[in-house]
């Protein structure tokens, strides 16, 4: 194994270093309680931290579970609690991390923890059913939906959803009450909403003014910074809102 | 084997209840226009009691009674009193409902909360509208000057 850490590499050169990870592990048939356990692993600076995962399950510890499919921020399988942060694994860099200290890695917060990594999402997908997420249109065209770009410019903020539930899990409002849609349901509603070819925003408005819809939003601002994608999840939890003050969208 | 799982914060995705008429909308729209009618009738509060006049040293109970004896000030701590206290029974209400899972504890904090606000409320109005600025026998030096005449 290279030990290269010492040596101050050349200007350009892929460092080696050291890092520490501290998993929060759980097996349901063991365990009773979840318990953190840490590994140390040879990581290069332009590793992520999904791969240091991959070399703790491949080359240490076989049993470590977590879900993980393109590894390229798109399918959304692998959002994960990174030094107390929603974060994708495959889009967090070791080098953009503070790697003096341990890295703490541990499952998203408010849903059914299934095995170390991995929760249940379903509660999630519950909810992000409950809004309709698709288009519902009256009419029958003979040809294409036609939509200027402004139209289009309206929603596209929030067509960048991959389902993640970094926001919804990163939210105080549904780790104290998973009853609440949370920030993902209410993005893929907004998408629809605002969508010109869209003829149910209303349905979608009234779901949501609901005891456990927008109104429960703090504005807390954690689904914003949770976003993988980038969307601005408050911004749009408003614009819903100010839609249902409205009565239209 | 006998497996016994033990879920980290476990979580049923039970039923969402529609029961009732929903008020969040309203309880929204209230704390955003009382908030604001808020900053202004505080504000105007604070200056009047403590910078106009001779300030802090002011505030005795003649200077509270001859602010109550004028309509325009009673109404101003009334919907001071109003606006300020259902909209922290609204904040206290929203932080029950977030943070109280168990329905029977949320039904009695809730209850509590209500049954004090209103009791409060009461004697606030009360208290605004029927307040003696000239008590009988009272020492005419603590008394507001216009008593002077009834006394």
């Amino acid at each position: 194994m290279a030990t290269a850490t010492e040596t101050p590499a050349e200007v350009g050169a892929i460092q080696e270093f050291t890092v520490t990870l501290i998993i929060r592990r759980f097996d349901p048939e063991k365990d009773a309680e979840p318990y953190w356990q840490d590994f140390d692993v040879q990581m290069y600076s332009t590793d992520r931290v999904l791969d240091a995962l991959h070399k703790v399950k491949w080359d240490q510890d076989g049993t470590l579970s977590f879900r993980r499919s393109c590894a390229h921020g798109i399918c959304g399988s692998d959002a994960m609690r990174i030094n107390g942060r929603n974060r994708l694994a495959c889009k967090t860099l070791i080098k953009d991390l503070d790697i003096t200290k341990p890295i703490y890695i541990e499952a998203i917060k408010g849903l059914p923890l299934e095995k170390d990594l991995i929760v249940d999402m379903e509660p999630f997908f519950a909810s992000y059913r409950q809004v309709q997420p698709f288009l519902q249109s009256s009419s029958k065209p003979e040809k294409e939906r036609l939509q200027s770009v402004e139209e289009r410019a309206r929603f596209d903020d929030t067509t960048k959803c991959i389902l993640c539930a970094a926001c919804t899990s990163s939210c105080p409002v549904f780790w104290t009450d998973g009853q609440y849609f949370g920030p993902a349901a209410i993005v893929n509603a907004h998408r629809f909403i605002f969508d010109s070819r869209d003829d149910q925003a209303q349905v979608r408005l009234d779901i949501l003014n609901d005891k456990e819809g927008v109104w429960r939003c703090r504005t807390t601002f954690n689904c914003s910074e949770a976003c993988p994608r980038g969307i601005e999840v408050t911004k749009a939890i408003a614009e819903v809102k100010q839609a249902i003050l409205r009565g239209t969208p | 084997m006998a497996i016994n799982i033990a879920l980290d914060a476990p979580r049923s995705p039970s039923a969402r209840t529609k029961r009732g008429v929903n008020w969040e909308k309203w309880g929204w729209i209230y704390m955003r226009v009382s908030g604001v009618a808020l900053v202004a009738l505080i504000f105007g509060h604070l200056f009047v009691n403590l910078f106009l006049g001779d300030g802090v040293s002011q505030i005795d109970f003649a200077f509270v009674a001859g602010k109550l004896s004028d309509p325009f000030w009673q109404w101003y701590d009334f919907f001071l009193l109003w606006l300020a206290l259902i909209h922290g029974t609204n904040g206290m209400r929203t932080i029950i409902n977030d943070y109280v899972a168990t329905v029977s504890v949320r039904r009695i904090l809730q209850s509590a909360l209500l049954s004090s606000t209103v009791v409060l409320l009461v004697l606030g109005t009360l208290v605004i509208f029927t307040f003696d600025p000239c008590p009988a026998g009272a020492d005419p030096e603590l008394v507001a000057s216009f008593c002077a005449e009834t006394l």
